[in-house]
């Protein structure tokens, strides 16, 4: 079946989507200051985006990129020339005249019609137009791949000149408008190839060429480019890594004004937003041919493009391009602790217009007369520039993409978190962030304008009976809005307690509200989407710096003026209001404010009738309150009792929010809820996330406050501190939950949608939450009806004797017999054990047919699939290949050694390996110990060695004893989170597995901090297979709409494997809005990966796996239609050993020995390797079974063959009744027919062309005989991951020994790739005379690292920065020095290195455990977060560092004791020796004085366990002197 | 929930009978009542289980909200512990006294070490509430005008009768006997179930508005208080069959129709009765006074026997069990959750081990023969040793095994061997059809039999078992019927 395309990307079939592409990048820019042209700066520019290829991607076909481009200045000799040739005319004079760059139809007609319309537009704007040129390509020459090339535009350029007296700004203006108005012309027209046309650029400065290409095809294309008189001031250069590989000329970058990479997560939000402000536009610039621009945003391309497409707005609309790039990418500066108070006004302003677009991002962007650069907040991408003596400046997502010879290089930087970096090409200089800022944040009275507008909450004047508790119909209310024992005992009282979202452990085994025989809350269709690979999840707790709740709500001024009225705003510091603040702002009567409150109820008479009326009436009851001049609605359901049901706050916000967008009208008022409904946090990020501005939760409080008179909460709490509790722990889990997508603001998180729907029917969905992915439709407004009547029926039974004096108990967390179905009941449960432990076939089918009909009876989604079998289908069953071949494709879950016992964990890896499948590590690190096979053939070793977050006891030792090494993306319970494991749980063992302290706490961060993007994980691949080629490589995601995007992105980043995890998989601790609401069921994931993979013809590259909740042979048959060829079983296999769901692990008290570390508990451990062997046999049985029935003899046969399987038609369920679950069973599309669709081939990692090889074979001596080497060779950047796989070979042969210290030193010179001594083995010591890129020393395990800046630069080596992003990540042991300073993020993970550096970037030592860091220089904000262990001194002469520290696990204390200095001094003298530091000389030759000057971080953790253990030693002592003096 | 590291520290204790040579002498319940402390400890071994076994299959048959409970008794909280079990259970203090506790059977605690106490906890939190006086009678604010008769006072129609009522529906409940209660008050005896127990949650039923009427030998002909059943089918909206499984097994070997071979019903429910009439003065009941005791059949109902047998102040007593002496532990065919067979000392055996030192049972023995005296009664029972061994299909065969005849003096011998199904008049009077086990015919859940809006609960429909089923079928069939009569039903059930 052929693909069908539309607006360049593959329509959406089956649960393909082209809304989910993802892209990033490497993107650079080289500029001269003073603006002068050349051709060079061109050349050197294609030079350097041809050095960052590793950073692009390319799809199934080599020569077929994902495209690049370069923008420079229009090159006016050469454009004057050609318009001589062509059109015989002279230019005007530079500025006055202007080209578009435009991809055009390649059908003659269609071209001609296009042309045709631009050029009447440009004429309607009173330009001259001189004429077409065709642009010279060549797709030959430049062999350009056949998928590219199926797509290929006609590109011309089109010449115009400004009108007469025309001011350059108006002539961009002019130039704008034509350009959107035929833009929107063509796609309303019946061109046929209306999606070839697009205009790359049209300006009178700058010129954009680019297109699916690669990097290096780009100057052999466009022979522009290659011709001397192209000169230009500046050349703006982007690589494209795209998730897809479909053809996409448009989607390269740059942009028109930018370049981006990174990803904007809060899209969907921005985009309703702008749709609403549109209403609200009005322009004396544009006058009424504002009309002519919408829609501003264009919805069809990606989200740089939408980016790009309001950053025009706002430039054109009259602002300044930095004015502009500040408002749509503030600094954090909520929380910033040394912000000026001018800088921080400016900001507030600005938030009163605009929310942030959140995400990582490097912007670069330009206008011709301005080029600069913005990192957003959080610095989640790199840029690093080189300022040259001869006035260049070189920017670019690495060092070293163009050789510059060390003597010219003036300064080395790099762009900081929420900075900006501007050359100002008229003023010939580059503008340095704080004087930018500074000049723009004073430009007009913002802090003035704020004092005498904002309206802040607590001016207004609240009511009396503002508290209103109501303790005798609380039941009753409670009951109608379907809260539960559970409700309390789960959700509400611990989130008092522990101020926090309350943790529970195991996995969602429970149905799905679509299933569900209950009538579920709406909250319970949504998950929350998250983070992966794309884009990192931030830590909320740990980098609270860049969070922010607060925000303004109230009507919205235009967009494009900037007056003191437009502050004129409400204040709200936290979304969720106490009834006090709720009843203010319901009686608010206040500076020209006035709300109006909107009844959500509808009466009971009507029954589930009455919702949509219900519903339709408040919608226009909002619009109308517009109308009649308030500022604020409240939407309340207050009103709720006997007679009238409340409407789900849920619909009514998304109605009413979707309602107004559509009516542009959104921002003209503020949304309040005052519901009862709302309790969790999971209800709250809804209700936010689809449009509230703020939230009154009354039945939350008045169930607290109640429960505290009862006694279940203590007794010092008054209903004041219990309302503040409450908001506390809000909050908390609300950032959480944004966090897990990567966004740091409630302004952008509100309305950004960042859920998916299961269930819901599109009806739903396009009233009130439009826009939202409900991939399986659903359930109606009827149903929904229906569930609140019967809820209601609860609280107010209409016979009303038969109320239940208590909540209910439905057994939604904690199975109940009469309760919510769960697949682990008692029954599955105890048929398993005895199946397992007697090996009693009878048994297995009792638990096979109890579990594969719970399935069926709508637990789970593949529950509602039968196979499709036809008569004569079936084959004899000796025929299908043995259970013994099928158990090699079984895997165990990543469960670390530390969240399970290592009973329990030594057993699985036994049975594993016996039958020939694989275990996992998970990711706590793995004794060597068990890497020697036992006397009986037994070995304990796990096949599967994860690489997760904390890197613990990641070493080289660790990867080379693989046969697969998985980076955990993400974990199936709770996606875009880290973990924790407690103190407690660490014990001597487990700190030594883990490289840490006993007693002292771990915590694995959300993201990997060497993955912020697809290429930074196409990184971290190739590091991995570096540091164990005979290893696969896999990446475990979890299943969320657009997984199968990602997963293309991951195999063109050449992983081997992908597991995709349905949600419901287990943990041993996570808070439980993570394990019931966040993740898909796999069955869409895989069938998602399966189909978008097969499409892209990456399929055959790459084996899939899944897992979640697997336990049967029809559990695991299905899994292999849908696209897995190996199944993981987590959850299954413990129950085996004897785990009863005791939901218990997260407290150490697992009474079966499994999840605790209690050593009286783990001795009741029962569970036996052989248990796991006989289960896994008959699962692989029962699919034996299915495949005779079928007719097919392998596993590989069944793999995407959907035809299998049909939807169970005797669906009469009252809610399932509604699910189409054709999507899941689409057939994947293929491009051609011998697309293959399992693995047929492996990946080409191109590790013949790594460094290593020439370095192993020089080394040949010290590894195989331990003699001493040493030689220097030059090094590039495209030397990636240098020394690693030198490594492996060393632990290959020695094992965890390795070699002794400096057998092996390598001197390299020039600017070293990425990764530059990952895992570097004990042994080996690397020298750069330089600099280097990110991650030096990831992984350093036992090496040594020194880099130092050439002897021929003339700066300054501690002011420049020296190495790039997140160095020594996850170090374990050995050493490095530093002569300069280091990015973001130095240090994290550490648990054994020790360094010495001379200046650090933000967040340096964060999640430390181990190890040793001398910073002698400046830190970043947010130092030593989360620091749990180590030390690190800081040289803090100027006295800043305080401010910089985070302090919530460390204390700063002097370097006092003779074992701090001697050690201090040790390093310092070390380095000196080393890099020949002058900073560490000064110190030295002051020494001891020195000393003084510095601070010591000290863990405080750490700090206890030292002393404990000092104490410890002391009583030994004296034990032992005791015992001697008496003998 | 409760204490997490509770099962840990806290090692498990039942709450004591009273002493056994002290408890003998009379008729009292054999129960102490614990100090809190006591109960709160046990309560916070409870390990508030994900998937709490007790609730299970295997665990208890109404779903009692075990954990919950434990965990409010943990912290205090009586009175919604209270609340939580009236949620599934009309009559806790009788299934906190009399229920052998398959819940406890279940306890996951039970994988490794003793199980909660949950049995314990149950009678303690309905016993205190009692004496709080929480437990009132609350009379549905409106009545539906349906009328409903319930035939048996037993736990399955007490249970029915009053979810029934507090559905609002008019009930009127029938029995045989002249005391309300069926196997409750005549069945059990009062050392293990005081009658004023038994009372004080009738007056309840009473003041709810629960109707009882007793000497009503519902479709006996034969019987002085016959009542016509067609009769009440034509005046009530719905009736249910709540007659229970009376009919005893027999044991028909030679000698059976001896003068001191006596089920064990008639000589439990004489006792009882004359107690109550009259402290035993007027003397009607079946006395084991210096009589040598036998008693076959090693169930419940055994042991009671044994029980009154000693506070008769029997010579001697013996009781027969043809199965082997169960394991002291779980047997590898038996695993957790199942139903523990293992080797229990009830409270009969403690005091006859108490009195002569032995535990009464005797094992895998086979009554042959009941011998006479010249006056017609019994004076002794041959028996001969039994072996079991598992056929070449793997069934359990039994085998005689010879020369091990034995004769046993008796004067007294007690048949309690269980029973069959319910009385067969009914059946024929109302024409209901019959399951092949003799029981009415309906399925488990529905409850309706084959004549319309005749419904049958409890023992009458699925054999002989144990009172918290009674009351688990009870409270279904209450609901089934209240769905017939209203179209729906907000009544809880379980099943």
């Amino acid at each position: 079946m052929p693909i069908e395309f539309e607006n360049n990307l593959p329509v959406k079939s089956g649960l393909y989507d082209p809304q989910f592409e993802h892209d990033s990048c490497g993107v650079a820019f080289i500029a001269h200051i003073k603006g002068e042209r050349s051709h060079s700066i061109v050349r050197d520019a294609l030079e350097a985006l041809e050095n960052m290829d590793h950073r692009g991607a390319c799809g199934c076909e080599p020569n077929t990129g994902d495209g690049a481009g370069i923008m420079t200045g229009i090159p006016d000799k050469l454009m004057r020339d050609e318009a001589q040739r062509l059109f015989k005319t002279e230019l005007p004079a530079d500025g006055k005249y202007a080209i578009a760059q435009v991809f055009l139809p390649r059908d003659e007609k269609d071209r001609q019609t296009c042309k045709a319309l631009l050029e009447k537009n440009c004429r309607e704007q009173k330009m001259k137009v001189f004429g077409w040129r065709p642009v010279p390509t060549d797709s030959k020459g430049a062999d350009i791949g056949p998928t590219a090339l199926s797509r290929e535009p006609v590109i011309e350029q089109l010449f115009v000149a400004a009108g007469e007296k025309v001011d350059r700004t108006t002539f961009c203006r002019q130039l704008y408008i034509a350009r959107k108005s035929t833009f929107h012309a063509v796609r309303r027209s019946d061109v046929k190839e209306k999606s070839f046309y697009y205009v790359a650029s049209f300006s009178s400065r700058v010129i954009t060429y680019k297109g699916q290409l690669t990097a290096g095809q780009v100057p052999l294309y466009f022979k522009d480019l290659q011709d001397v008189r192209y000169a230009s001031h500046l050349a703006m250069v982007h690589s494209r890594f795209s998730t897809n590989t479909f053809p996409s000329w448009e989607r390269a970058q740059p942009m028109r004004f930018m370049s981006h990479n990174g990803e904007i997560n809060t899209l969907r939000g921005n985009i309703n937003w702008m749709m609403a402000r549109e209403g609200q536009l009005e322009s004396e610039l544009f006058g009424d041919e504002l009309q002519k621009l919408r829609p501003i945003t264009d919805l069809s391309t990606s989200d740089s493009g939408v980016f790009d497409n309001v950053l025009e707005l706002l430039l054109l609309g009259g602002r300044s391009l930095p004015e502009a790039v500040m408002m749509m990418i503030p600094e954090a500066w909520q929380n910033h602790e040394s912000m000026s108070d001018t800088k921080r006004a400016f900001y507030e302003y600005f938030s009163c217009m605009m929310e942030p677009w959140d995400g990582p991002a490097s912007v670069v962007f330009t206008d011709g007369r301005y080029i600069g650069a913005v990192l957003d907040r959080n610095g989640l991408r790199p840029s690093r520039y080189y300022l040259t003596t001869d006035d260049r400046v070189i920017m670019a997502s690495e060092v070293g993409v163009i050789d510059v010879e060390p003597a010219k290089v003036r300064e080395k930087g790099r762009l900081q978190p929420g900075r900006m970096f501007l050359v100002d090409f008229e003023a010939g200089r580059l503008i340095p962030d704080e004087e930018i800022k500074q000049e723009i944040a004073t430009h007009r009275p913002y802090a003035s304008w704020l004092r005498n507008q904002r309206i802040e909450l607590k001016e207004l004047s609240v009511p009396p009976d503002a508290h209103s508790f109501t303790p005798e119909t609380l039941l009753a209310r409670t009951q109608a809005f379907g809260f539960t024992g559970e409700t309390l005992q789960f959700m509400l009282i611990p989130l008092v307690n522990e101020k926090r979202d309350p943790i529970g452990s195991m996995g969602n085994d429970s149905s799905l509200a679509v299933l569900s025989d209950q009538p579920r809350l709406i909250y319970d269709y949504f998950k929350q989407l998250f983070a992966q690979v794309t884009n990192p999840p931030i830590d909320s707790i740990r980098e609270e710096v860049i969070m922010s709740l607060e925000c303004y709500i109230g009507p919205e001024k235009n967009l494009l003026t900037t007056t003191e009225e437009h502050c004129h705003r409400l204040l709200v510091p936290h979304p969720i209001l106490s009834n006090e603040e709720l009843a203010a702002v319901k009686h608010l009567d206040h500076r020209g404010w006035k709300s109006k409150t909107i009844d959500i109820t509808w009466p009971r008479v009507e029954g589930k009738e009455g919702l949509k009326p219900a519903l339709e009436k408040i919608c226009q009851e909002a619009e109308q309150a517009i109308a009649d001049g308030f500022s604020l609605v409240v939407l309340s359901d207050r009103n709720a009792g006997p007679d009238r049901i409340a409407i789900s706050a849920l619909l009514a916000i998304g109605a009413v929010h979707h309602h107004l967008i559509r009516q542009a009208k959104r921002t003209q008022i503020g949304l309040v809820i005052e519901t009862g409904e709302a309790r969790e946090v999971h209800h709250h990020c809804l209700l936010v996330g689809f449009g509230a501005d703020a939230i009154n939760p009354y039945l939350a409080f008045e169930s607290l406050w109640q429960a505290q008179r009862e006694g279940l909460l203590p007794a010092d709490y008054d209903d004041h501190k219990i309302t503040h509790a409450y908001l506390k722990a809000v909050a908390k889990g609300m950032l959480k939950v944004m966090s897990k997508m990567g966004i740091s603001t409630l302004q952008s998180y509100k309305g950004a949608q960042i859920f998916e729907a299961v269930g819901l029917n599109s009806d739903v969905v396009d009233l009130c939450f439009r826009g939202t992915a409900s991939r399986l439709q659903g359930v109606g407004l009827e149903v929904l009806a229906e569930e609140a009547v019967r809820r209601h029926e609860i609280g107010y039974p209409q016979r009303g004797q038969s109320r239940l004096p208590v909540l209910p108990n439905p057994g939604e967390f904690h199975w109940r017999a009469e309760g919510e179905r769960h697949m682990w009941d008692p029954q599955s449960i105890s048929e398993l054990q005895v199946a397992a432990r007697t090996g009693d076939a009878d048994a297995y089918w009792r638990f096979a047919n109890h579990t594969n009909e719970q399935s069926t009876k709508l637990c789970t989604l593949r529950g509602l699939l039968k196979f499709k079998t036809k008569d004569g289908q079936g084959i004899p069953i000796a025929e299908v290949e043995p259970a013994s071949e099928i158990v090699k494709r079984f895997c165990t879950g990543a469960m670390s050694y530390g969240s399970i016992s290592a009973e329990a964990h030594e057993s699985l890896a036994i049975a594993m390996n016996r039958i020939g499948g694989k275990s996992n590590t998970g990711e706590g690190g793995e004794d060597p110990e068990r890497f020697k096979r036992l006397p009986n053939g037994d070995s304990k070793r796990s096949a599967i060695k994860q690489v997760a977050s904390g890197r613990f006891g990641v070493t080289i030792n660790y990867l080379t004893n693989a046969d697969e090494l998985q980076i955990k993306m993400a974990q199936g319970a709770k996606p875009g989170e880290g973990g924790e494991l407690p103190g407690h749980k660490v014990d001597e063992v487990i700190a030594r597995t883990r490289y840490s302290t006993p007693g002292v706490g771990l915590i694995s961060p959300p993201p990997h901090h060497d993955i912020y993007s697809i290429e930074d994980l196409k990184q971290l691949i190739h590091d991995l297979k570096n540091a164990n080629p005979s290893s696969r490589v896999s990446v475990k995601l979890v299943s969320e709409v657009g997984v199968g995007t990602i997963a293309s992105g991951v195999a063109k980043a050449y992983a081997d494997h992908i597991l995709i995890s349905g949600d419901s998989g287990g943990t041993g601790a996570s808070p439980i809005t993570s394990i019931k609401h966040a993740g898909l069921p796999w069955e869409l994931g895989i069938a998602e990966t399966h189909q978008t993979l097969v499409m892209n013809d990456l399929r055959s590259r790459v084996t899939l796996q899944t897992d979640g909740q697997i336990k049967t042979g029809r559990d695991v048959v299905i899994g292999a239609i849908l696209g897995a060829e190996e199944i993981g079983f987590a959850t299954a296999p413990l129950i085996t050993m004897g785990c009863i769901m005791m939901r218990k692990c997260h407290l150490n008290t697992c009474p079966v020995g499994i999840a605790t570390q209690d050593p009286v508990l783990r001795q009741k451990f029962q569970g036996k390797p052989e248990h796991v062997v006989n289960y896994l046999f008959m699962v692989a049985e029962e699919a034996r079974q299915i495949m005779a029935s079928l007719g097919v003899r392998t596993f590989n046969e069944l793999i995407g063959r959907v035809d299998f399987l049909e939807p169970e038609t005797a669906i009469t369920h009252w809610k399932a009744k509604g699910l189409d679950l054709s999507p899941i069973l689409a057939p994947a599309q293929k491009s051609n027919p011998d697309v293959g669709v399992y693995r047929t081939k492996g990946q080409d990692h191109g590790l013949e062309k790594a460094l290593d090889n020439e370095l192993i074979t020089r080394c040949r001596k010290a590894i195989e005989k331990r003699e001493k080497v040493s030689f220097e060779v030059p090094i590039h950047n495209i030397n990636r991951t240098v020394g690693t796989t030198l490594s492996h070979e060393i632990a290959r042969r020695w094992g965890e020994e390795l070699l002794p210290d400096n057998t092996i030193h390598i001197k390299f010179n020039g600017s070293a790739g990425q990764s530059f001594g990952a895992f570097l083995a004990k042994g080996v010591t690397l020298e750069i005379e330089g600099d280097a890129n990110d991650y030096v020393g990831k992984g350093l395990s036992g090496g040594r690292i020194i880099v130092y800046p050439s002897r021929f630069s003339p700066f300054i080596p501690e002011d420049n920065i020296l190495v790039g992003n997140v160095c020594l990540y996850g170090a374990t042991s050995g050493q490095a020095f530093f002569r300069g300073r280091a990015a973001e993020r130095f240090c994290v993970r550490n648990s054994g290195a020790k360094t010495v550096i001379e200046g650090v970037g933000d967040h340096g030592c964060e999640y430390m455990t181990g190890g040793r860091v001398v910073i002698l220089g400046e830190t970043g904000r947010n130092f030593a977060a989360g620091m749990s262990g180590g030390i690190a001194y800081v040289w803090d002469v100027k006295k800043t560092f305080l401010a910089r520290c985070n302090l919530g696990t460390v204390g700063l204390e002097r370097v006092e004791s003779d074992q701090d200095i001697g050690e201090l001094y040790n390093l310092l003298t070390l380095h000196h020796a080393y890099t020949k530091s002058t900073v560490a000389l000064h110190i030295l030759e002051r020494w001891p004085e020195s000393v003084v000057e510095f601070v010591k971080v000290m863990p405080t953790d750490y700090k206890r366990v030292l002393q404990e253990r000092a104490r410890h030693d002391e009583e030994v002592e004296a034990r032992v002197h005791g015992v001697s003096a008496k003998g | 929930m409760g204490k997490p590291t509770g099962f840990k520290e806290i090692p498990r204790k039942t709450v004591p009978y009273r002493d056994a040579g002290e408890r003998l002498n009379d008729y009292y319940e054999i129960f102490t009542e614990p100090p809190e402390e006591h109960l709160r400890k046990q309560g916070a071994r409870c390990m508030d289980c994900g998937v709490p076994f007790c609730q299970s299959a295997t665990g208890c048959p109404i779903d009692n909200l075990i954990p919950e409970w434990n965990d409010l008794v943990y912290n205090g909280r009586w009175r919604e512990a209270l609340d939580r079990l009236h949620k599934t259970n009309n009559f806790p203090e009788f299934t906190g006294r009399v229920c052998p506790a398959p819940c406890e059977g279940a306890c996951v605690l039970g994988i490794t070490d003793p199980p909660v106490t949950i049995k314990n906890i149950e009678n303690a939190i309905i016993d205190r509430a009692f004496s709080e006086g929480w437990v009132k009678a609350s009379p549905p604010p409106t009545r539906t005008g349906k009328r409903v008769a319930v035939i048996g006072s037993g736990p399955a129609g007490l249970s029915a009768a009053a979810q029934l009522n507090k559905a609002g529906h008019n009930v009127t409940v029938f029995e045989r006997a002249d005391r309300i209660g069926g196997l409750l008050m005549y069945g059990i005896p009062n050392m293990k179930l005081d009658k004023g127990v038994v009372e004080r949650r009738l007056n309840i039923l009473r003041e709810e508005g629960v109707e009882f009427v007793v000497n009503a030998d519902v479709g006996n002909q034969e019987s002085p208080n016959y009542v016509d059943p067609k009769k009440l089918h034509d005046e009530y909206d719905a009736v249910l069959l709540a007659t229970g499984a009376t009919r005893p097994n027999d044991l028909p070997i030679p000698g059976r129709g001896l003068d001191g071979v006596h089920f064990a019903m008639q000589f439990l429910t004489g006792n009882t009765k004359s107690m109550l009439d009259s402290q035993h003065a007027d003397e009607k009941y079946i006395s084991a006074k210096d009589l040598d005791v036998v008693v076959i059949g090693g169930g419940d109902t055994g042991t009671d026997c044994i029980g009154t047998s000693l506070r008769h102040g029997c010579k001697s007593l013996v009781n027969f069990e043809l199965l082997p002496k169960p394991p002291d532990e779980r047997a590898a065919d038996n695993p957790w959750p199942q139903w523990p067979r293992i080797y229990r000392a009830d409270y009969g055996h403690q005091e006859a081990a108490h009195k002569w030192g032995d535990d009464p049972r005797v094992y895998c023995i086979m009554s042959k023969e009941f011998v006479g005296d010249e006056n017609g009664r019994v004076a002794g029972i041959r028996t001969i040793q039994v072996e079991w061994v598992k056929d070449h299909q793997g069934k359990w065969k039994l085998n005689e095994l010879p020369d091990t005849d034995k004769f046993w003096p008796a004067q007294l011998v007690l048949l309690a061997m269980g029973f069959k199904g319910p009385e067969q008049y009914l059946i024929e009077s109302l024409g209901v059809t019959a399951d092949p086990r003799t029981n009415y015919q309906a399925t488990f859940g529905q409850y309706a039999t084959s004549v319309p809006k005749v419904y049958a609960c409890g023992d009458c429909r699925r054999g002989q078992s144990l009172v918290v089923w009674a009351i688990n079928e009870g409270r279904g069939a209450a609901r089934q019927i209240d769905i017939f009569l209203m179209g729906s039903s907000d009544l809880p059930a379980p099943g």
